[in-house]
């Protein structure tokens, strides 16, 4: 009875033309997927299509001509995966790596290029534009310059300067637009105050464009050596004139009053015989430069080291005062006798929900030293440095981490010590364990199986915990001696941040030495810890 | 598994059963437990304090002392909030004041434009975290269901760069934001938009695995049954399996949201007009630059800033806990 219902689907099937299973199968994939599927799926992608097709426009216009080739790849390659058939995986897998690849590992590719470079302040920008930024902030005004009457106009959004001189001749230039006689200018009063063709900028509008009229500088004449007129409030201009003189055969500068004469010495800036360099200067490749400071140069070792140890000490030291706590409550609570133990969960896991960067301001306003709550109230008017001190604050902060961190581990330990067996314990009670035994050599060893990638990942966490340093004592106290910017409780990743984006000068080259540093030393010590944890895991 | 319905008699029932296997399981565990040494001589209905106290009452004791040591700071700063022009002096009287005029004066301060960054903190979090949940969930879904080349290769990259905070990559962030910014102003330097997709960079690491492991746990005899019926992946995708993850889609959305909202690093680095800002990068600033003079607004911004986290983790505590150990004992 059942050997012919099996094979009639399969005779059915075979003779079947393969055009009209395919036909089938088209117009299963059709009903499913539905119009609005297709509809929304041709909707982004011609959005995406717009963007990138702009992208690539100003792209070329700019000449970038690789990334606008890479941009157009993958905007075809995208179009082509989605609109072809099969290619499932890719379908689900594009837009989050599009993503992932540009913004995290190219992102930490590019760490590594910057590693590498002298970039940073005084160090950003190509050559080329560097000598052009030295010409210009080498611009003096001339002592005896005559005040110019201004007028700032513009046409099709370029600004330009109407200026009166002293004799009342008027002429009209703008930026690398030298300055050109004007016959039929509006006067008012001797002076111009308008050309026909441009729009006169008003009061307000001078405002509202300060800084880059501010910037401008209006060649006198086709001869660079004129100077050019700049102006410092939009309408009076003086004459300014470079002290310095770029000679391109022998690509040097020369400061015209002194009569120093600056080379490039391949240390990306014009650097004169006795060491002085002309800032800005440009961004080159310098090897290992950034590595070798970090662990050659004296006042910057120290301090490093001194981060490093304490990076170490504070990740392991939060992570284990946290587990020990957590362990600690989870085992205090873990009694079935002990009532309401619901309201004392709800409450301690408050640290944990309350934001990370608010619990730390709050604790660094209450542990201020004049006025905090601590020193006022429960100190009675104590005077202790908490945050300020070098030991203090490092003590301060593994306080703050404990109140913010515990409750995690609270939460986990007691999930992990519900879920051992209770047969395993009888058993041993059985066999005549005390409930220390119980606890040291059953619990705790099956609680480390399940919670030990959990301590290795908070570790990795603690080890780059920045809002915590940062917001809590910002680092400090600085240590005055060192060549960089840090103090007593900054951990590498605020350093990082430091020495790339506090203070007047930023250093990215050194600072993304730095991060390659820490990303070695987080990936290295995870595989170890991960390997170890699974050979537990083996164990067990 | 009987249909049950509300106030329906096998619902009571039920609940009978579940007191009953509730008690069994104290008994139980009151005999093998025995933390503390104690020899469980079944129950009694009153014990005396001294062996109260050894068995239960340090416990409280304990509880007590931590749950002060918890939520202290959070009354401090509740109860500075409540004493308006307070400086952090004056926060020390606790509760002397109960007047909510600092919450007022918050949004009115130029500049420190609370209102904003408020809005922009929730809207950068909510688009992050609906981005994180869309992207995983589609990643997590082709890992799960589909076997490719580079599968397995995918998912070691994605173990591994997880181990790269994008913290850690702040300053190629910054320069290539800038380099976005000389381009396309809208999305480069000092946009959210431009944050937003930072962030999003940095979804498929984090969330990709915890997506992963849920997506395996929902049986894939349910995608063929539908297959069979006729639908396309797409459909099986967002009319099936979608819902049924739909609690891993809720917390990975969640702390994907938790976590955006309190991001202070690269946000501070990528937002620079104070309008801009999000609640994190303001608050700091608002903070470094009056530190203990107008400490009872901080504090006013900081419990507005922190209600709806909160509520929320509490809201979900156990679906985000459950997540959080088992997405990390894998």
């Amino acid at each position: 009875m059942t050997t012919p219902t099996i094979e009639e689907p399969h005779t059915a099937e075979a003779p079947k033309p393969t055009k009209r299973a395919r036909r089938a199968t088209r117009i299963a994939e059709a009903a499913s997927g539905g119009w609005k599927v297709l509809l929304f799926k041709v909707i982004a992608l011609g959005i995406i299509d717009a963007m990138a097709l702009y992208a690539i426009l100003v792209l070329v216009q700019s000449e970038q001509w690789l990334i606008a080739g890479i941009v157009l790849a993958v905007t075809a390659f995208a179009n082509w995966i989605y609109f072809s058939r099969g290619h499932l995986p890719a379908k689900y897998l594009i837009p989050g790596l599009i993503f992932l690849f540009v913004f995290q590992i190219f992102a930490a590719g590019y760490t590594g290029y910057v590693a590498f470079t002298n970039y940073g302040t005084g160090h950003n920008s190509t050559k080329d534009s560097a000598i052009n930024a030295l010409m210009l902030s080498a611009q003096e005004r001339v002592p005896d310059s005559p005040a110019y009457q201004l007028t700032i106009v513009e046409q099709l959004g370029e600004l330009s300067f109407l200026v009166t001189d002293p004799d009342g001749d008027v002429r009209l230039g703008g930026e690398e637009r030298p300055l050109e006689p004007v016959d039929n200018a509006e006067m008012d009063g001797g002076k111009a105050v308008g050309v026909p063709g441009y729009n006169t900028l008003s009061f307000a509008q001078i405002v509202a464009d300060q800084q880059r009229i501010a910037d401008m500088a209006v060649p006198i004449s086709d001869d660079p050596n004129d100077g050019a007129l700049r102006t410092p409030d939009g309408s009076v201009a003086y004459a300014y004139v470079s002290k310095l003189v770029y000679d391109e055969a022998a690509d040097t500068m020369t400061d015209t009053r002194t009569g120093v004469v600056y080379s490039d010495i391949g240390t990306g800036a014009f650097t004169a015989p006795d060491g002085t360099e002309l800032l800005p200067g440009w961004q080159i490749f310098v090897g290992f430069d950034n590595f070798v400071r970090a662990f050659g140069e004296e006042s910057i070792r120290g301090p490093f080291f001194s981060v490093l140890t304490w990076t170490f000490v504070f990740a392991f030291l939060s992570v284990f005062l946290c587990f020990a706590a957590g362990l600690f409550l989870a085992i205090v609570f873990n009694d079935p006798r002990m009532k309401s133990k619901r309201y004392y969960r709800v409450i301690m896991i408050l640290p944990y929900a309350f934001p990370g960067f608010l619990s730390a301001l709050v604790w660094a306003g209450m542990m201020n030293q004049e006025f905090g709550f601590i020193n006022v109230v429960l100190f009675g008017g104590a005077d202790i440095p908490w945050l300020t001190n070098e030991w203090l604050a490092k003590f301060s902060i593994l306080l703050v981490n404990l109140w913010l961190g515990f409750p995690y581990m609270f939460l986990i330990c007691t999930g992990a010590l519900q879920a051992i067996p209770d047969e395993l314990q009888e058993a041993a009670r059985v066999d005549g364990a005390s409930a220390w035994q119980v606890f040291r050599n059953i619990k705790l060893p099956l609680l480390f199986v399940a919670v030990a990638p959990l301590l290795i990942a908070s570790f990795a966490y603690n080890f780059n915990n920045f809002v915590l340093i940062y917001m809590l004592t910002g680092g400090g106290p600085r240590d005055v001696s060192a060549g960089v910017n840090v103090g007593a409780t900054d951990i590498l990743i605020s350093m990082v941040y430091k020495v790339a984006f506090v203070g007047s000068t930023s250093d990215y080259g050194l600072a993304s030495a730095f991060s390659i540093i820490i990303f070695l030393l987080v990936g290295t010590i995870s595989v170890i810890a991960f390997r170890r944890t699974k050979a537990l895991e083996e164990l067990v | 598994m009987s249909d049950l319905k509300p106030g329906a008699p096998a619902a009571r029932g039920l609940l009978d059963r579940v007191a009953a296997s509730d008690d069994e399981l104290t008994t139980t565990t009151t005999l093998t437990t025995g933390g503390g040494g104690v020899r469980g001589q079944g129950k009694q209905p009153r014990r005396p304090f001294k062996r109260y106290f050894r068995e239960t009452g340090w416990r409280h004791l304990v509880g007590i002392g931590v749950a002060i040591f918890a939520i202290f700071p959070l009354l401090y700063v509740f109860s500075a909030s409540l004493n308006p022009g307070g400086t952090l002096l004056t926060a020390n009287g606790l509760f002397s004041n109960f007047n909510f005029e600092s919450y007022v004066d918050l949004f009115n301060s130029p500049r420190h434009p609370y209102g904003a960054w408020y809005v922009n903190t929730l809207v950068i979090g909510l688009v992050t975290a609906a981005g994180t949940v869309l992207m995983g969930a589609l990643a997590a879904y082709s890992f799960s269901r589909m076997r490719f080349t580079g599968r397995r290769f995918g998912l070691t990259t994605l173990l591994v760069v997880q181990m790269f905070p994008q913290m850690l990559a702040a300053v190629a962030i910054f320069l290539l934001m800038v380099a976005i910014g000389d381009i396309f102003p809208a999305l480069g330097l000092n946009t959210q938009i431009g944050l937003i997709m930072v962030y999003l960079g940095g979804a498929l690491g984090v969330n990709t695995y915890l997506m992963y492991g849920f997506f395996n746990t929902v049986p894939s005899s349910i995608d063929e049954a539908a297959k069979i019926d006729g639908a396309g992946h797409a459909r099986i995708f967002f009319t099936i399996i979608l819902r049924l993850v739909a609690p891993i889609l809720a917390v990975v959305g969640l702390l994907s949201f938790i976590g955006t909202a309190s991001e202070f690093m690269l946000a501070s680095v990528i937002l620079i007009d104070p309008d801009k800002q999000t609640l994190a990068v303001g608050l700091y600033k608002f903070v470094s630059d009056e530190f203990s003079k107008n400490w009872s607004i901080f504090a006013a911004g900081a419990v507005l800033a922190a209600i709806l986290p909160v509520a929320l983790f509490l809201a979900l505590q156990r679906y985000i806990v459950g997540g959080l150990t088992a997405g990390s004992v894998k």
